[in-house]
């Protein structure tokens, strides 16, 4: 008796129609997997807008002002110099890699707009949401995962307290806050490394510099920045809240939640990102 | 199932009624297991029940069942408390009728779940602060008081890191207790404790029931400790009810010889009391283990 019969042409077929089944109930598991992932994070966006407006209609309903201030102490406080300085790096970086394609067309003083534009409206939000979601998603992940394997979440809900509203509520508005107000930095910063480049490697004084800035932005690439700086502030915070109340597995558990909303918020940020991009391209804001 | 009832006889005054309570967990394969099954009891206005079986039949999971963590699948758990003299069914009711429900009793979880970024006092004032609208003299003077009750109140600015298993266990059980509970539960409270701590527990768990007449259910493994406290027990085994009565029938079963017992499921009852290793509940075990090996070779 022989286990190893030569492959017959039947058997190779049966085999391919097994790999090609098995590969289509891998992608419709996945599928699943991911839809159920974006429904639990849409879930609990939507529970915190609840219990924010709650709070905001019924004066009964307390959120905690001291919770929010400590919360946004703790996430943005700590990302500002980073921000601050990879930001410069980026006015820089953008300043050195157009001078040579400007001067070829002998609009040099162009780099000021396009360095503006490029901050307010794509880099200043994207970068300080990724240095955001390094700093503050992993760490609230972390912080409500070991919450979680420590049975503090069990005790908040056997107290009656909801860890939406305790824990979820203050987190989400802190860090919508600090991102736009990361934003708003990270834009600034990031146009006055232009400036400084330009100034001291170009050879554009520093006024018309600003004149050619101011000249090329309207109020809307601002505002732009700032919206898409407080969507990323919900993305983050949302991941990385629902990868922590997720955690199942112990410490394991709580280090794979942390890498992965790291992981998932940058890939969310930056899909989110192309399609707030294309809808401003196509009602031309 | 729909046809059975479900419901607890209309006069008795129960604290807590459990009814044909079912709990399935999927294993591994995705098939469902029945980790609760037909569990039926009452829990009586100021009486300590204890919560007995060996490891893995259940405890934990009725526990979280009954506190509304875990949705059984099938059965009903009732609570009627003094402020809600109606009888409520937890598995229908909706999340703020829980809440309400929840407010009535307190739970020492078996690690104490202190809330790690508060203080000792912060934890036991926090139930107090979100539930109550007193001043904030009058719960740090609650505060005080809950602290004084389990010996706490030279660590009531430690934070939960800076404090020992027992003082964990202690400090719990005073948050659980802030709002003046009429039930108290109890997962293994003195789990990994030494005898002494240990002892101080049950002193403490009795010390409350008399003091404020709280109704209490403890899940213990602890034979010493379930003895000590207990007005009546519940026995289970692999999801199901397999006794239950009152302390003395549990002592009359330890201290009879186990050939002069009724039935399997009073030898059953004896081995685990004793803590032997010789019996029925270690033979089913040890055959099954044994018919797997000279099966699987
Ligand atoms: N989330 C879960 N998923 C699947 N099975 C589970 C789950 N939780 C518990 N179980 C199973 O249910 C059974 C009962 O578990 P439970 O934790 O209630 O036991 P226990 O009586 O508390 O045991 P111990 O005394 O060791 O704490 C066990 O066989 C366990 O494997
Ligand atoms: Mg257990």
């Amino acid at each position: 008796m022989s286990d190893a019969a030569p492959p017959s042409r039947t058997g190779r077929l049966t085999a391919a129609v097994t790999a090609f089944g098995q590969m289509g109930y891998n992608a419709r598991h996945r599928f699943v997997r991911d839809v159920r992932y974006l429904g639990g994070v849409g879930y609990l966006v939507g529970d915190t807008l609840a219990w924010v407006v709650r709070a905001l209609v019924f004066r009964r309903v307390k959120l905690g002002a001291s919770a929010l201030a400590s919360q946004m102490v703790r996430v943005g406080v700590r990302s500002i110099p980073i921000v601050v300085l990879i930001q410069v790096f980026i006015g820089i970086i953008l300043a050195l890699q157009l001078a040579p394609t400007l001067e070829d067309y002998g609009s040099l003083e162009k780099v000021a707009d396009i360095i503006g534009l490029a901050m307010f409206r794509e880099l200043g939000p994207l970068l300080s949401a990724v240095v955001l979601s390094g700093f503050a998603g992993a760490s609230i992940a972390a912080e409500i995962g070991a919450m979680v394997e420590s049975e503090e979440i069990k005790a908040l809900r056997a107290h009656a307290l909801n860890p939406i509203r305790f824990l979820v509520v203050p987190r989400l508005l802190a860090t919508v806050i600090m991102m736009v107000g990361l934003t708003v930095v990270a834009d600034v910063v990031g146009v006055l490394g232009g400036l400084l480049t330009s100034w001291l490697v170009l050879d554009i004084h520093p006024w018309s510099y600003l004149d050619n800035t101011q000249v090329a932005l309207f109020y809307r690439d601002f505002f732009t920045g700032l919206v898409k700086g407080g969507v990323f502030g919900v993305l983050i915070a949302a991941i990385a809240c629902y990868e922590g109340l997720n955690v199942t597995g112990g410490a394991e558990g709580v280090g794979r939640a942390t890498t992965s909303t790291v992981v998932k918020s940058i890939v969310a940020l930056i899909a989110t990102d192309c399609v707030f991009t294309a809808v401003f391209f196509i009602f031309k804001l | 199932m729909s046809g059975m009832r479900v419901v607890p006889e209309e006069s008795q005054k129960f604290v807590i009624s459990v009814r044909q309570l079912a709990k399935l967990f999927a294993d591994q394969q995705g098939r469902p297991v029945r980790v609760l099954d037909d569990i039926t009891f009452d829990v009586y206005p100021g009486e300590t029940l204890v919560v007995m079986g060996g490891s893995g039949c259940g405890k934990s999971t009725l526990l979280n069942c009954l506190i509304g963590e875990l949705r059984p699948e099938e059965g009903g758990i009732f609570y009627q408390t003094r402020v809600m003299p109606q009888p409520i069914n937890i598995l229908d009711a909706r999340e703020e009728q829980l809440n309400e429900v929840r407010k009535r009793f307190g739970i020492l979880f078996q690690s104490g779940a202190l809330f790690n970024s508060m203080t000792v006092a912060e934890n036991i004032a926090l139930p107090l602060k979100e539930h109550s609208y007193v001043d904030p003299s009058i719960i740090d003077i609650v505060v005080t008081l809950k602290l004084q009750q389990v010996h706490m109140l030279p660590h009531r600015d430690k934070m939960p890191a800076q404090l020992s298993g027992g003082q964990k266990k202690r400090a719990g059980l005073a948050r659980a207790t802030a709002l003046d509970p009429e039930i108290l539960f109890y997962d293994e409270p003195s789990a990994g404790l030494d005898p002494v701590t240990s002892a101080a527990i049950d002193e403490l768990i009795i010390d409350l029931s008399k003091k404020l007449s709280v109704t209490s259910v403890v899940v213990t493994h602890e034979m010493d400790s379930a003895f000590r406290i207990a007005d009546r027990m519940v026995m289970l085994d692999r999801g199901r009810v397999l006794r239950i009565g009152p302390r003395g029938e549990f002592e009359r079963i330890r201290d009879t010889a186990p050939e002069r017992l009724a039935d399997e499921d009073e030898r059953l009852i004896h081995q685990f009391l004793n803590g032997k290793t010789e019996g029925p509940l270690t033979d089913a075990a040890g055959m099954s283990e044994y018919e797997k090996w000279i099966v699987t070779g």
